[in-house]
């Protein structure tokens, strides 16, 4: 199928002059006349009201326009409908956490708002409060929505009847997306009933619907520009109230207002990877055919809002299992609301779930390799259909091959390097392969260059870079001659860059954009007594046309019913565990990636080098600590919150399987984002306990763990 | 904790009354009613600039800049809301990501963490004077060429640092690149081709 592809040579990222020369324009860097700076102040108790705020002396500051809050808010449609958001900004006197915006200062400066800002007084009354998630695990909230609660099929606990079973309790904290753009919004009306936005978003078109409901707008009144994007891993798709409070303060001064958030910010309102208890029960004969599987999982969500991830999804497909019972529920915490991160609710339940099958595999006295082969499904037995497409069989042998997996010995602790533990793990990740609907828009200059449009994102991937290879696949015509123009709201629309479905949803509808344009052509040519496959400019001059215009909706269709879909991953890591200090250090990785069809190999490479990056830090260092008396996170920086830095980082060796899917969509291609990722925790920790016989089942895997941690073996 | 309310801290003194007040006692030359009524009127702001803002003479990429500006205004901040030029990123305000890196005298410096006003009669470069006659510097290319980040943010504040550490001698080897770019945070986690980037601008040896 993907022989009509005829990709060009490996592609430098499209938009990689403007990034590199700082040319890049970001939202919070357009210039706009009037500007105004806006800082906000935030709530300092946890739970209860606001019984004062003054806000006269921050008023009276030099330079300061506005001071916004619930005392003086313009009347915002979407709020007062019973509909809205149950946490709006500047709406009550209701404090739902500790760092809830409870004003902002706008003034002429930064410099002039953040002084001001902090001359504006708070009296509140403190309600009883509960952010402890460990201590509230009997707390659970069930879902709402019953696909996402209990799962059976065969039966329940079957494990618990196993020849040989494991049983464990698996433990994740709080992550932060922490993206390193800082998270904001530069918003102004042109008229009443007329808004511009420049925001940091993962969906133009969400950002653009959302604005729109919530200030009573037609959508079309609503502009959104969001072309460069510094980095989202899910934090920016959906528009936070602190957005909404700056576009209600740009109407209150008239003026274009910036909002531009600190660190500590980015901690407490835009979201965050939820805390997680999972238990998991793993059954299997003595030759190690899995025979049942339990998994139970509770995360942690806001008091005001559920907020629920699907933990527990890998569980119920990824291994031949007939028995498979899973549950899963919510603790509501006075939080703020988390939302999906890289590889939402899969790398949570991956860490678990591939831990586990490490320890049953251990306890079978098998290679988890061969394990794992052994337990590979045919076909999806949750959906009961075919896998449009899974390799993972050569995807163990090549990542094997490549880290030297016949150098790990199965009984741990047997390698070292002075004082060094070595061990070897593997993982496997997962996320759904999807085609949404897209509409790209496709002019055809009489020069022969090529502009696509549609309103897609790009957070970093290089969505541009393969829509561009993928159209000069179809047309046959040079890459450098094709732009690809998105993160715009008035253009054709597209699905929002979440759920690892940009290149397959937009691509689909880029391949098929051209191929109606290439029919056209091809109709012109002939109408004009050319060839057939005359060049493009020659044909646009024959019939004397300034250019061709074609305007294309595509998505999936009965395939996506027929048919299981996924992208796969399989993570290859070697650890070395200093034995006296603890110490985890990554040393060599290898991830393979089977994700159909590669359009654009060097971005691609990128985005799994990213996730195992991304991974290492799940792994290893990142937990946002919460100081339950207070309700706040006591590490709310870059300083106190380690995110892997270069040092910490090996060469990663990425291999991809390649081939395409025959099913998803005309290129063959599936999403990487997610999988990049998914996985790669439990990597680290089966390496760990290869290295040093301890079994660290609470990330992050911090030094105090494994010296605490004695050897099982 | 029903009981625990917690009070309004005390009123800090508002800037108007810090203005009246110091005119006081520093302006007595002047007509002292005159101040206080101008204060009154609003024409605070006016007197703010001329007491509060001081004279900075600095070369950014080149070009001299005779500017007036507040002793809090970060270097960083200037750069990017004074002079536009945005290519210098602001990741923490802490000096603690390397997103907002910049040559000040040739040696890489956290304009976020440095005053505008410490850097008088300086010579300041930030990634729009990389390159000249459109030209890429050459880190500029090899960044482009290995594919050494994803959304773009911090590679600015990486350039200007990747640049900086072969100066100083430190990009001798893979570990010790490493260890000398490790002040600049990349979330979307492109540090190994960011080593192969500069490893490969190391070994051409020409001057940068």
């Amino acid at each position: 199928m993907s022989e009509k592809f005829l990709f060009p040579d490996d592609t430098d990222r499209v938009d990689g002059v403007a990034k590199v020369t700082g040319k890049a324009r970001y939202f919070a860097e357009f210039d706009l006349p009037g500007l105004t700076y806006a800082v906000l102040v935030t709530s300092s108790i946890t739970k209860g009201r606001i019984t004062q705020l003054n806000t006269r002396n921050a008023a009276r500051a030099p330079g300061v326009l506005a001071v916004v809050s619930h005392l003086n808010r313009p009347v915002t449609a979407g709020y007062e409908s019973k509909e809205g958001p149950a946490m709006r900004i500047f709406y009550t006197d209701r404090i739902f956490f500790n760092g809830q915006p409870v004003a902002m200062v706008v003034a002429d400066t930064f410099e002039r708002a953040t002084h001001a800002a902090s001359l504006v007084e708070v009296g509140y009354e403190k309600e009883a409060f509960n952010t402890d998630f460990d201590g509230s695990l009997d707390q659970v909230k069930k879902p709402k929505n019953p696909a996402q609660g209990a799962y059976q099929r065969g039966e329940a606990d079957a494990y618990k009847q196993a020849a040989v079973s494991v049983e464990a309790t698996y433990t994740l904290p709080v992550e932060t997306h922490n993206p390193m753009e800082l998270h904001g919004i530069l918003a102004f009306w042109n008229a009443a009933d007329k808004l511009t936005v420049y925001a940091k978003t993962q969906g133009v078109k969400a950002t653009q619907g959302t604005l729109a409901r919530t200030f009573g707008l037609p959508a079309e009144n609503v502009q959104v520009f969001s072309e460069f994007v510094g980095g989202g891993f899910g934090m920016a798709l959906r528009t936070w109230p602190l957005e909404i409070g700056t576009v209600m303060a740009a109407k209150l001064v008239g003026r274009p207002v910036k909002l531009v958030i600190t660190r500590d910010q980015m901690f407490t309102m835009v979201g965050n990877r939820p805390a997680a208890w999972q238990k998991i029960g793993l059954g299997a004969s003595r030759n190690g055919r899995l025979t049942g599987i339990t998994h139970h999982s509770l995360a942690q969500s806001s008091v005001y809002e559920d907020f629920m991830e699907n933990i527990t999804g890998m569980s119920k497909f990824m291994y031949g299992c007939e028995n498979v019972n899973t549950t899963s529920g919510i603790v509501p915490l006075d939080l703020s609301v988390p939302i999906w991160m890289r590889g939402p609710g899969e790398a949570t339940g991956a860490f678990a779930l591939e831990s586990a099958i490490d320890e049953l595999a251990f306890k079978l006295n098998m290679d988890p390799l061969d394990f794992r082969v052994l337990n590979d499904p045919e076909t999806d037995l949750e959906k009961n259909k075919p896998f449009s497409d899974k390799n993972l069989k050569e995807a163990y042998k090549r990542g094997a091959q490549a880290i030297g997996w016949k150098n790990r010995v199965q009984r741990p602790a047997q390698l070292t390097e002075g004082d060094w533990q070595i061990g070897y793990g593997v993982s496997t990740g997962v996320f759904g392969a999807f085609r949404r609907s897209a509409t790209v828009r496709a002019v055809l200059n009489a020069d022969g260059s090529l502009v696509l449009q549609s309103a897609a994102s790009d957070i970093g991937p290089g969505t541009a870079t393969g829509m561009v290879r993928i159209a000069a696949g179809v047309l046959g015509i040079p890459a450098s001659s094709i732009t690809f123009e998105l993160g715009d709201s008035s253009l054709p629309p597209a699905p929002s860059q979440g759920g690892s479905s940009t290149l397959s949803t937009v691509g689909a509808a880029v391949n098929d954009v051209c191929l109606q344009l290439l029919g056209n052509l091809k109709e012109l040519a002939v109408n004009a007594g050319l060839k057939a496959d005359a060049p493009f400019a020659d044909i646009l001059k024959k019939n004397n046309l300034p250019y061709v215009e074609v305007t294309k909706e595509s998505k999936g269709g009965a395939e996506q019913a027929k048919y299981s879909m996924y992208s796969f991953s399989i993570h290859f890591v070697q650890v070395k565990v200093h034995r006296r200090t603890g110490v985890v250090k990554v040393s060599r990785i290898v991830s393979v990636g089977d994700a159909g069809k590669i359009v654009s190999p060097k971005t691609a490479k990128s985005q799994m080098v990213g996730g195992a990056v991304g991974g290492m830090g799940m792994a290893l260092t990142e937990e946002a600590v919460l100081d339950s008396r207070y309700g706040r996170y006591i590490n709310n920086n870059f300083g106190d919150y380690h995110v892997p830095v270069n040092a910490d980082v090996p060469d990663i060796e990425v291999i991809f399987i390649d081939k395409p899917d025959p099913h998803i969509n005309p290129m063959g291609a599936k999403g990487m984002g997610e999988i990049a990722l998914t996985g790669f925790s439990a990597a680290v920790a089966n390496a760990v306990f290869n290295a040093t016989g301890k079994r660290i089942r609470s990330l992050p895997i911090t030094p105090d763990k494994v010296l605490q941690e004695t050897a099982g073996v | 904790m029903a009981d625990n309310k917690e009070k309004p801290g005390t009123p800090s003194p508002g800037r108007r009354n810090f203005l009246r007040d110091s005119t006081l006692i520093t302006a007595l030359s002047l007509t002292p009613g005159a101040v206080l009524k101008a204060a009154s009127e609003k024409a605070d702001e006016r007197f703010a600039e001329l007491f509060e803002k001081i004279p900075l003479r600095l070369t950014v990429n080149g070009q001299a800049h005779a500017l007036s500006v507040e002793p809090r205004v970060t270097l960083l901040d200037l750069l990017r809301e004074q002079l536009k030029l945005t290519g210098t990123k602001k990741g923490c305000d802490h000096g603690q990501c390397g997103a907002c890196t910049v040559h000040v005298d040739g040696e890489r410096v956290n304009s976020c963490l440095s005053l505008a006003v410490m850097n008088e009669g300086k010579e300041v470069t930030t990634i729009e004077g990389l390159a000249r006659e459109g030209e890429l510097h050459p880190m500029q290319a090899a960044f482009i060429k290995h594919d050494g980040f994803q959304c773009g943010y911090c590679t600015p504040g990486q350039i200007m640092s990747a640049i900086a550490c072969i100066r100083e001698g430190h990009a001798r080897t893979r570990d010790e690149i490493r260890e000398y770019m490790s002040g600049n945070i990349c979330r979307c986690g492109a540090y190994p081709h960011i080593v192969d980037a500069i490893e490969e601008v190391q070994k051409t040896g020409g001057k940068i």
